[in-house]
């Protein structure tokens, strides 16, 4: 059964040339409304159980009066929102927190507040005092509550049950970095349990790491609706320079799908990466030293092209990024129809794996500015372990050991 | 509707704590805490008693306790106090609970009942506090009190009809918040409270047919003042006012509370 159902959803907000016309509508006279602001519309996709979703887009997409309409706080405009389950969002921790009141009686508030009375509540106290592990300071008022403390507290409430749909707002971020990955492995667990979860960040590690589908909203529409690579992908193209970039998406022989943005005002002919003898490889050693090689051509004059790549793992997240800005070697004052060739020489010392490389030419320190092309998943190579000791992670840190007996 | 009385039933532990928190959250820090929430209105009282009571005492026939001036304020304010104290906090209820209305999914119809509990809670411990000044002065308990409970019932349903019907329009016309307080105000001297109806010039007598909360006051006196039995009659058309505003207050909530959010 679908977990959640949603159907061509929109939102508009309604402005009457006066108030008073709005109340007439209420009493079925009809009123027309002086504007309409259309914030989403023709939203429709469907959730399965034990899915986990990430809704990414710049500020003002929609993204959060999406959201409030799936909790049910937003009435929509037109369309429906089906939930067959229990919601619960983290999106505002600590709202209706009364400062006056203790840690605990806050708690029996806020579980109230999400619709669980006192006998629920009492059954789960004690696992939100221990998950808060704010000691004594759980029977104090909330008024002497630091704020980290006080996001305790409210994220363990919050989570206090474990419902069908999570929403996470953001939230991620939750106090220290102690609580964070306490609330994180908490997220992890609901979700093996069979939660389904709804993040929505700009962070594309945390979407990537969560996630098994991204929805992409631009301009109050979902623009793209697949894996979270390729979504992220897309959506770091439209953040780039929005003006004079195209964004072109290639279906590579793989099945995966590879995503060019940017202006064309210099490209990339190729990228490859060469073993120490030069010769082209797929598969990397451990440790082993390779040179990444871009060519790239400049169709007008221009003062000055940065290269950067950034490597990333199968998941998409990000290992390791850098440009030629940030290594102070950029070119400047090209003229059109020059070609140059950088080449970046390092060891792989990466955990064995799949890695990409998305590789960029731009016009200062960020793509942000002015780029002219971003190629992601311009290469694939392989890590495999042959000469080195068995290890696990991403990365690959040899250590020297000393033993004291 | 049903829906709504589901919604409340499945809340209900919610509006106990709410409640009950309102009332803790008073306490916090203050001495006296919740004893403030009679004190104002005694003092209203004993205000108008000292200055009042040598230009209107002799004027209130039928009871001859030379403190009856005091007992008739008393029994009016314990009425009116009910009355303003819901109208004005249903009239800024969906302001101030915006944040909470845009963030969290509940049944809004929780809010209004969470004030009207908490307003009868305030009312109840006047009303324990206003017996014990009544013996004091030698006015005894009897058993025409009982007479209060459906009149309490009375005061607060025309409260939230009203109270809900201005809160709604006052979330998208906000003048409606300041202007409010001024009728009240208006409300009370046109009401007879502090003074007897009796007073009132002949010609302008049936106006007071107008004005609701007056068979509401007197009913009250009767009750409190004179040990009389009210006279139904004159309450009934308040009755079916307040079922006319109750009815008003609740479709307007209903039709309103989509576009409530979006306003706050």
């Amino acid at each position: 059964m679908t977990l959640l159902a949603v159907s061509n959803l929109g939102k508009a907000y309604r402005t009457y040339s006066s108030e008073w016309k709005r109340i007439a509508n209420w009493f079925f006279v009809p009123a027309k409304p002086h504007h309409e602001h259309w914030v989403l519309r023709h939203i429709s996709f469907a959730i399965e159980p034990g899915e986990a979703i990430g809704i990414v887009g710049q500020n003002g997409a929609g993204k959060s009066t999406l959201l409030k309409m799936i909790t049910g706080t937003l009435q929509p405009t037109e369309g429906s929102v089906q939930v067959n389950g229990r919601i619960a969002a983290i999106l505002e921790l600590g709202m209706g927190f009364n400062p006056e009141l203790t840690g605990r009686q806050n708690v029996y508030h806020a579980a109230g507040l999400m619709g669980f009375n006192s006998d629920q509540i009492d059954a789960v106290i004690d696992d939100v005092e221990a998950f808060a592990e704010i000691g004594e300071y759980f029977d104090e008022s909330v008024r002497t509550y630091s704020s980290g403390m006080q996001m305790r507290v409210a994220f363990s409430v919050a989570t206090a049950f474990r419902p069908d749909i999570l929403i996470v707002d953001e939230a991620l971020s939750v106090g220290d970095s102690y609580f964070q990955h306490k609330s994180f492995a908490r997220i992890k667990a609901f979700q093996e349990q069979g939660t389904t979860l709804i993040i929505v960040s700009h962070d594309r590690g945390s979407i990537q790491a969560l996630c098994d589908r991204a929805i992409l909203l631009d301009g109050g529409t979902v623009i793209k609706d697949g894996a979270p690579e390729e979504v992220m992908d897309f959506y770091n193209a439209i953040v780039a320079d929005k003006e004079n970039a195209t964004v072109e998406v290639v279906a590579l022989d793989n099945g995966a799908t590879q995503t060019r943005s940017g202006s064309r005002k210099a490209t990339i002919e190729s990228v490859s990466l060469l073993d120490a003898t030069g010769a082209p490889v797929e598969f990397v050693g451990v440790g082993d030293e390779v040179t990444l090689c871009i060519k790239g051509k400049s169709h007008e004059a221009l003062p000055e092209v940065v290269v950067g790549y950034l490597i990333k793992d199968r998941l998409g997240q990000s290992i390791f990024g850098t440009n030629t800005h940030h290594l102070n070697c950029q070119s400047t004052n090209l003229a059109a129809g020059q070609t140059f060739t950088y080449k970046f020489t390092f060891p792989a010392n990466l955990g064995i794996g799949s890695y990409s490389v998305a590789v960029a030419l731009h016009a200062s320190e960020t793509h942000i500015v002015e780029n002219f092309e971003w190629v992601d998943l311009a290469l694939v190579f392989n890590v495999v372990n042959i000469a080195e000791q068995t290890f696990v992670g991403l990365s690959w840190m040899p250590p020297t050991v000393e033993i004291d007996v | 509707m049903y829906g709504m009385l589901k919604g409340l039933w499945e809340y209900r532990s919610f509006i106990v704590t709410s409640i009950r928190n309102e009332f803790i959250a008073r306490f916090a820090r203050s001495k006296l805490g919740g004893l403030w929430m009679i004190i104002h209105p005694l003092s209203q009282v004993a205000i108008y008693a000292l200055i009042l009571s040598n230009v209107l005492a002799a004027k209130l026939p039928g009871i001859d306790n030379k403190y009856a001036y005091a007992l008739y304020l008393m029994a009016g304010i314990l009425a009116w106090n009910l009355f303003s104290e819901i109208v004005s906090r249903c009239l800024n209820l969906f302001i101030e609970q915006g944040n909470i209305m845009k963030k969290m999914r509940f049944p809004r119809i929780a809010l209004p009942v969470i004030v009207v509990g908490s307003c009868l809670l305030n009312n109840l411990l006047l009303f324990v506090a206003v017996l014990v000044v009544f013996a004091a002065l030698g006015q005894m308990p009897n058993v025409e009190m009982f007479w209060l409970l459906p009149l309490t019932v009375v005061v607060t349903a025309l409260a939230v009809g009203l109270g809900l019907v201005l809160g709604v329009i006052n979330v998208f016309v906000r003048d409606v918040g300041q202007v409010v307080p001024i009728i009240m105000q208006v409300w009370f001297w046109f009401t007879p409270i502090v003074y007897s109806a009796n007073i009132i010039p002949q010609h302008l007598q049936g106006m007071m047919n107008f004005n609701p909360m007056y068979s509401i006051v007197t009913a009250y006196h009767d009750v409190l003042v004179y040990q009389v039995s009210p006279k139904l009659e004159e309450v009934a058309i308040t009755v079916a006012v307040t079922c006319v505003l109750l009815v008003l207050g609740l479709f307007m909530f209903r039709r309103a509370a989509p576009e409530m959010v979006d306003s706050l």
